[in-house]
């Protein structure tokens, strides 16, 4: 599996992204940088990781959106390439449009650092298919916009297609319907504010998030 | 020419920010406040010729998020025309 790490100013998960990928496909990922305008060929998967990118300067990941590397990002998921999108990943596509719906500051303000308990909702993706559905999972969150919201037509479009990926198993951060991941209409992009590269080695405590990395590397080779 | 941006949450989004801040004025013994809503001003310094049409797409392709939030562009000429 062909992969790479998109590298932000304020990105500061871009490394351990690329250690649990490394770890677990054999092969170690590109980094690219935020400047960039073409991605390496034949990708087979592009990881936007966590952190703060550009500061969280007017909305987290609102600048890093529109920055010169995420034409190519939004041309390789064009051309059926998995992009996968971890915490400020996950608020940089849905600015980017990749994704529907926002991340918003959490229901009650606090910075949130913990393990949490995650479903798995939907195992049929390249992603998910390391889990069986509706499974429990421990994969930390550490976010303070970790609240997702999109209207009402848009969340049950969401729920009807299946693309509800994770949802908290109890309350974390106000998010509408407790969505924690979402997949794209296609089932090729997803963004989960959980870290699964933070679960990803003995020395982590738990290797729940390795799954989807290997999940990943069968379904997509 | 001074433009200002006003980027507000739209109406039936959850403004946690805003509630803190209602919060805290309750704690200083502010009464009568029935709600909060936090928003961004943003003062744009433009050259002569960028249009309304410009400053639009500025507000919808970066300044607002119209998925959760809304804008209201106020001109210079219509700023100076409020100071006189």
């Amino acid at each position: 599996m062909k992969s790479a790490v998109i590298v932000f100013p304020g990105s500061n998960c871009d490394r351990d992204m690329a250690v649990a990928l490394e770890a677990v496909t054999g092969t170690r990922p590109v980094m690219v940088w935020h400047r960039e305008t073409e991605l390496p060929a034949g990708l087979d998967l592009i990881a936007v990781p966590g952190g703060f990118s550009y500061g969280d300067y007017l909305r987290s990941g609102a600048m890093a959106a529109r920055s010169p590397v995420m034409g190519a990002v939004k041309a390789a998921a064009e051309r059926g390439a998995s992009v996968l999108g971890v915490c400020n990943g996950f608020q940089i596509l849905t600015e980017a449009g990749l994704l529907p719906g926002a991340l918003m500051r959490n229901a009650g303000i606090r910075f949130i650092c913990r393990d949490v308990a995650v479903k798995v909702e939907n195992s049929q993706s390249a992603f998910t298919s390391g889990y069986q559905a509706g499974e429990e999972v421990l994969i930390p969150v550490a976010h303070h916009d970790g609240n997702y919201q999109a209207d009402l037509e848009t969340l049950d479009r969401l729920e009807g297609e299946g693309r509800v990926a994770f949802r908290y198993s109890g309350e974390c951060n106000g998010s509408a319907r407790d969505i924690a991941g979402i997949l794209s209409d296609n089932g090729k992009v997803l963004g989960m504010m959980p870290h699964p590269e933070r679960a990803a080695e003995p020395a982590h405590g738990r290797q729940d998030g390795r799954r989807l990395f290997e999940g990943l590397l069968q379904a997509i080779g | 020419m001074k433009t200002r941006v006003y980027v507000t949450l739209k109406n039936g989004v959850l403004d946690p920010q805003g509630k803190a801040i209602h919060h805290a004025l309750e704690g200083l013994g502010f009464h009568g406040v029935n709600d909060v809503r936090a928003g961004k001003l943003i003062e744009l310094d433009l050259a002569d010729g960028v249009s309304d049409e410009d400053v639009e797409a500025m507000c919808r392709k970066l300044l607002a998020n119209t998925v959760i939030e809304n804008f209201r562009v106020e001109r210079g000429d219509t700023l100076a025309a409020a100071a006189q």
